[in-house]
């Protein structure tokens, strides 16, 4: 008799987003699971309805796996036939047949049918001898959980409750979604959707565990509690490794975290490039927990405080105290290094307030950031209470997202001073001269720049949207995630723009996205004109490393023409050219990604 | 009607797991004919994946095959076919 699910080895290969090697079980969190649905009886006339609407449900599910499987590369074909045979399940008249029936003979609503009929085949299959066999029921229930998602599309449950250490195998997470991983539980997590920036790939940058995303596949590939190895340096995933396999993995663990700890012993270090320019090399967080690592890393302050988790933790919207208490804790650890708080960065369809409850078509250019907040004042003004108050404990700067153009910032700073006022007249204590600052993140701000350098006190330009917006590229979108391009010229291009803008009118520039921490954008950045960085705190050694390593004429001479070059293919060889020339000991460890 | 029926030995390693039911399923799509599955004193639906893996037969198990319909013959040869070349298993 075969033990365990009897598969052999295979390899699945994605994008690699968080570094790292894990060895573990996997746990297959099915994050649109439906566990409410509702039970409900069909009258006469309707039930014919209701029939059509579980064919329909069928026939998407159809669609979607021969989507998956048209969409399965090449070296995979092999495993095809596992959504052959979900294929062959959903057509199944135990499944499909059975629960018409019973939509038709028990007058019930189609997932209380679906739900039954595979209670039932769930039953007959518990009885059989066969482990083998019985376990086929996990293909049975993944098909069911597929037409229920598209029966009803509810999406509620909860990654809170896992309790034990366990790698997550997920179709996608969302930032709420991650935000709720006990990290201490999980080991690291592989999605069949997302790309390198997507925003469940920057938390697990900061929570530092691996994470290998876009494998497409993964969630109809990896079995529950099959042993897995992530890679999160080169993107594969080994399902079932064989003992070998394991061994040379623990090997490549083990100097993966020597050579990590090698580097992070001298992370205190001042970023200082070897001809004596001092380069702010500083932390994003997400959450107050992080604070411990932008201090153990080294960071010259926090760059970007991103100050959603708060609203996306609460049940309702938190208090200012909550807000206060936490902008405290932070600004004093950091203190005195300056704690950059970008104000709310959600879209409306994270609050559960009844106007704004809908779905929007185009979340990402729709209200949420500034937008939201301008046109939700009290929730602002909640806010930058908050942030100034916080401001007495250290030094803090404000940063406003999304700004498209002079008319919001205006607004955003009229709404400013008059919170301003507000504490004057209440004799509450706050930094008077705190720096006020935008992301520029929308190609209308970089046109704008010189414009808008008139008005505050920083520039720090957030990658990830930029990108998204200037080249049009949805980046958790797997069939366009390959044309997010850092190294595009057009994007090259406008962050020498903003720099200029910037030093014209005298104020701080810095880059806060993804860009500003991976190690092969270093030597372009400073010769661009760029000396703040800002990223999560595990870059910040190797990021320090390179600095220290390299001097800013090289860095001028080296990447000064780059401008010139015309795609993004033709900068990223040359860069990664010039870097590995200038490090080949972090390119031999992996850190350049050609 | 025309009915056909016949014993088959299961000899393949595996036994009908997973991808054999799906062979069979997908023979019977083939045939106008429907094929029926009988061990012991239980017979299932043989286009019915799940229905065929719960018949639960490991290698040696003999089952009878009742074939309904005009192609009945052919289907049977077709199914014995199948058996035969062990699934297209090499054991």
């Amino acid at each position: 008799m075969r033990t365990g699910t009897g598969e052999s080895q295979k390899t699945l290969r994605g994008i690699a987003v968080s570094r790292g090697i894990i060895i573990g079980k996997a746990r297959l969190v099915d994050r649109s699971k439906v566990k409410i649905f509702y039970q409900y009886l069909i009258g006469d006339d309707k039930l014919s309805r209701e029939i059509e609407r579980f064919k329909e449900a069928v026939h998407t599910t159809e669609d979607q796996l021969n989507i998956l499987k048209n969409g399965m590369p090449e070296k995979l074909k092999g495993h095809a036939f596992i959504l052959d045979s979900h294929m062959m399940i959903l057509k199944d008249s135990m499944l499909n047949d059975a629960t018409i029936r019973k939509i038709h003979d028990e007058k019930i609503n189609a997932e209380w049918a679906l739900k039954k009929s595979f209670e039932e085949i769930k039953e007959i299959f518990a009885q059989i001898d066969d482990e083998y066999i019985s376990k086929r029921i996990k293909d049975v229930e993944n098909v069911t959980e597929r037409i229920l998602r598209n029966l009803s599309g509810d999406k509620h449950p909860s990654l809170a409750e896992i309790n034990e250490r366990v790698i997550i195998v997920a179709h996608e997470l969302s930032p709420g979604d991650t935000s709720e991983l006990n990290t201490s539980k999980v080991m690291g997590f592989i999605t069949d959707a997302g790309g390198r920036t997507s925003h469940a790939a920057i938390m697990a940058q900061a929570l530092q565990i691996p994470v290998v995303v876009g494998l497409e596949a993964a969630t109809s590939l990896v079995a529950e509690g099959e042993l897995l190895i992530v890679d999160g340096n080169t993107g594969e995933v080994i399902i079932n490794p064989d003992e070998e396999t394991i061994i040379e993995y623990q090997e490549r663990q083990l100097q993966h975290e020597e050579y990590k700890s090698s580097i992070a012993r001298v992370s205190y270090l001042p970023a200082v490039t070897l001809d004596g320019h001092a380069i702010a090399v500083k932390a994003n967080m997400e959450f107050l927990e992080e604070v411990a690592a932008a201090r153990e890393f080294g960071s010259d302050g926090v760059g970007l405080y991103r100050s959603e988790f708060l609203y996306l933790r609460s049940k309702g919207l938190p208090k200012e105290e909550t807000l206060f208490e936490d902008y405290r804790e932070v600004v004093e650890i950091i203190a005195p290094a300056p704690v950059t708080i970008r104000t709310l960065d959600l879209g409306a369809d994270k609050f559960a307030l009844e106007a704004e409850s809908h779905r929007e078509m185009n979340p990402a250019l729709g209200l949420r950031a500034i937008r939201f907040c301008l046109q939700n004042p009290e929730i602002f003004k909640t806010q930058l209470r908050a942030i100034l108050r916080a401001s007495h404990y250290g030094t803090v700067r404000v940063m406003f997202p999304m700004i498209s153009g002079l008319q919001e910032l205006l607004d955003a700073k009229e709404i400013f001073s008059h919170v301003k006022k507000e504490l004057d007249r209440e004799k509450v204590a706050y930094d008077e001269n705190m720096k006020m600052g935008i992301m520029i993140e929308i190609p209308s701000a970089v046109t704008m720049a010189e414009v808008l350098a008139q008005y505050v006190d920083f520039f720090s330009i957030g990658t990830n949207d930029l990108i998204q917006y200037a080249l049009a590229i949805d980046r958790v979108n797997e069939h366009v995630a390959h044309m997010y391009q850092p190294f595009h010229p057009a994007l090259l291009r406008m962050i020498g723009q903003v720099v200029d803008a910037a030093k014209n009118a005298e104020i701080d520039v810095s880059v806060c996205g993804e860009m500003a921490g991976d190690p092969l954008c270093v030597g372009i950045l400073l010769a661009l004109g760029i000396d703040e960085l800002s990223m999560n705190s595990r870059a910040i050694p190797v990021i320090k490393k390179i600095i220290r390593s390299i001097t800013l004429e090289a860095a001028r001479a080296d990447f000064g023409s780059v401008l010139d070059l015309r795609t993004a293919n033709e900068v990223r060889a040359y860069v990664y050219d010039r870097m590995k020339d200038l490090l080949p000991e972090l390119d031999e460890k992996g850190y350049l990604d050609a | 009607m025309d009915e056909v029926v016949g014993k088959i030995k299961i000899n393949n390693d595996l036994g009908v797991h997973a991808r054999a039911a799906a062979k069979i399923v997908a023979l019977g799509n083939k045939f106008e004919s429907r094929l029926y599955l009988k061990k012991g004193d239980r017979e299932v639906d043989g286009s019915s994946i799940l229905a065929i893996l719960t018949l639960s037969c490991p290698k040696g198990t003999e089952i009878a095959a009742r074939i309904v319909g005009k192609d009945s013959a052919a289907f049977m040869a077709g199914l014995r076919e199948l058996v035969e070349r062990k699934f297209g298993e090499a054991k």
